[in-house]
């Protein structure tokens, strides 16, 4: 481990900290890989030719979890939803998620919890996207629920979502330089536009 | 886990007679080869109808709307971000003002995801008391929705009466709490006390009192002409539509979808209280009505079997779990123990570290499905605390419920889904 992480933020006693707990937290998780025989969504995945793009199976406190690759999402997730074992129907939520403080590669995920109305159960899934290409395909055709959480995923990380009907920001106002969820992204205070108590404004900007 | 789902309950017959559509017909879409003049009004984001800081530009035919577009974002606080910045403890708080009407429920929420990550549990009487809080909260989210939902649509003294009532579930949770809305009481580990004297007999009194308010509402607006002729038939939006925009809770509910996950997947001990979900067929205005109203009764009977149970496990049983890395100690023992004195600097100044992983903690809210899906690296902060705001997917479904109908009827289904601003932007 590095002494201090810049682009985090990270350092000292903080990084000593994180870096004891990924030590010690190892033994204690409950964590067990999942394959085709033991999880009925990997199994429809692979049923339809798609087990090679699954890059890991990952069961942590019976919650399931598939990393994928992002080049084939749209046939995973139109296999996952019309699957008759599986029938995740129902968007649960779709989000990213950026890995710069984890030092792994690819840096993004889109995630893609979905919930089944027969069977109850809830999956989620990951998709890899590197930095230097983010993009990935839309899902909007496969659930118009899709339409804003890309949107958002577009507005907060900057992730392209190719073939969306419509995608521009949607929190932040059209103008906005930066994609605020990113982890380089600071947390600083906005200038203020009014100028009485500027001074005492500028001494608690945090950072 | 699964268990076997109660039977939907049947709307009465009167709901399936008044099956008319009200205002023009459906069919009054423009050609755009027509060159048809519209005009294109901007409703919000300060309208008294929004519920917030919600704008929709709406294309109007005369009084048809032919387009509806939502702008969100006007309360667009970064609360994502913030958590990411603060220790598990602090970043609860911040649940409290996202979904700012159903706080306990947001509150448990964040709290399950934690403690999944921790790998904790709940003393049963923390679980009781949890499941009490939640549908209080319940009771006093569909109060507002009420009373705001019948001002929209010009029944203006539903109002009155509804926010009182929501006023009584306020004062409880001032008793308890000291704070009327934002209490952040459930927090990771169970909840930060146990009833104090008298609040028992006074949540008691309450669910003693409201099943005769529910009456009166029903005796105020279910067969009401006008109340009908303004929500029958408006805003339909069919169980398959309903799926495919991802909305969730009452308005999914009232489409024919029984989905609730206080049955389908029980958390917080749900499982060993009896109520009944209720289902709409229409996924009208006024089926989302009825679904709410008997949601209320069904809220108020878990109330009634959870307060049972938490009187019978008697004062002295805990609601924290006795893990000292997650849950701060009594007062008292911080006078005579060191290690307690310890523990409790430990945990509100460093916080604990959860293991590297991912949890979700998921229940029904007032709106629906409320998710938060917690990210740990190890370290005292949250990685990445993503909200699943309800309001957020049932707002999706708007312009579709909209499209053809009269402008007069978009207050009445923006009401009728029940969204929440803070829900939406975050």
């Amino acid at each position: 481990m590095v002494d201090t992480d810049v682009r985090l933020g990270l350092s000292g006693s903080d990084l000593a900290i994180r870096d004891r707990t990924f030590k010690n937290d190892l033994a204690r998780v409950d964590e067990s890989s999942l394959t085709p025989d033991n999880c009925a969504e990997f199994k429809a995945l692979a049923e339809a030719g798609l087990a090679g793009e699954v890059v890991l199976g990952k069961r942590f406190r019976d919650q399931d979890f598939l990393t994928v690759r992002k080049d084939r999402i749209v046939d995973i997730l139109t296999t996952l939803r019309d699957d008759a074992d599986c029938d995740y129907r129902l968007v649960s939520d779709i989000f990213g998620v950026d890995l710069l403080g984890f030092d792994r590669e690819p840096r993004f995920e889109v995630i893609y919890s979905l919930y089944s109305l027969s069977t109850n159960r809830r999956i989620v899934i990951k998709a890899q996207v590197d930095e230097d290409e983010a993009a990935i395909d839309t899902v909007s055709d496969v659930w118009p629920a899709a339409n804003w959480p890309e949107r958002e995923i577009f507005d907060l990380f900057g992730i392209h979502f190719k073939g969306h009907p419509d995608l521009r920001r949607i929190l932040m106002p059209d103008d906005w330089v930066g994609h605020p969820l990113r982890k380089d992204y600071p947390l600083g205070g906005e200038e203020v536009e009014f100028s009485h108590n500027v001074r005492g404004r500028e001494e608690n900007l945090p950072g | 886990m699964t268990m076997q789902l109660s039977k939907p309950l049947e709307l009465p017959e009167l709901a399936r007679k008044n099956n008319i559509p009200s205002g023009i017909e459906l069919e009054r879409f423009i050609d755009p080869e027509t060159d048809q003049e519209t005009m294109t009004i901007n409703m919000g984001p300060s309208h008294p109808s929004t519920h917030g800081v919600l704008r929709l530009v709406l294309e109007l035919d005369g009084e048809t709307v032919v387009n509806c577009t939502p702008h969100i974002g006007y309360l667009h606080t970064g609360i994502e971000k913030t958590m990411e910045n603060l220790s598990y403890y602090k970043a609860l708080v911040l649940t409290d003002r996202e979904d700012y009407l159903s706080n306990l429920c947001n509150n448990l929420a964040y709290s399950m995801a934690v403690e999944k990550l921790m790998n904790v549990t709940i003393p049963i009487k923390g679980q009781y008391m949890r499941v009490l809080l939640n549908e209080l909260e319940r009771i006093a989210s569909h109060m507002l929705w009420l009373g705001t939902h019948c001002l929209d649509i010009g029944a203006m003294s539903v109002f009155f009466y509804s926010w009182q009532d929501r006023d009584r579930v306020l004062e409880i949770k001032e008793h308890l709490s000291g704070v009327r809305t934002k209490t952040s009481w459930i927090c990771p580990g169970g909840l930060r006390g146990d009833a104090p004297t008298g609040w028992l007999e006074r949540v008691q009194e309450f669910l003693d009192y409201f099943p005769a308010r529910i009456a009166m509402y029903e005796t105020l607006l279910t067969n009401n002409p006008i109340w009908i002729e303004r929500t029958r038939g408006v805003g339909i939006i069919s169980g398959e539509d309903a799926i495919a925009f991802g909305m969730a809770g009452p308005s999914l509910r009232a489409s024919g979808v029984n989905l609730d996950l206080r049955k389908t997947n029980p958390y917080s001990s749900y499982e060993e209280f009896e109520f009944d979900v209720a289902v709409g067929t229409y996924g009208d205005v006024y089926d989302r009505y009825r679904v709410r109203m008997e949601e209320l009764r069904q809220s108020q009977a878990i109330c009634v079997q959870a307060l049972q149970k938490v009187i019978k496990m008697g004062p002295d049983s805990p609601v924290r779990t006795s893990d000292r890395k997650i849950a701060p100690p009594p007062r008292e023992e911080l006078d005579t123990s060191m290690e307690a004195l310890i523990h409790h600097f430990k945990l509100f100044t460093e916080g604990y570290h959860p293991p590297i992983g991912e949890a979700i903690g998921a229940v029904e809210g007032p709106r629906g499905e409320k998710a938060y899906y917690v990210v740990s690296d190890g370290s005292n902060k949250p990685y990445r605390a993503r909200i699943k705001g309800p309001s957020f997917y049932n707002l999706q479904a708007l312009p579709t419920m909209v499209q053809g109908r009269l402008v007069a009827d978009v207050v009445a289904m923006i009401g009728s889904i029940d969204i929440v601003l803070g829900d939406i932007d975050r």
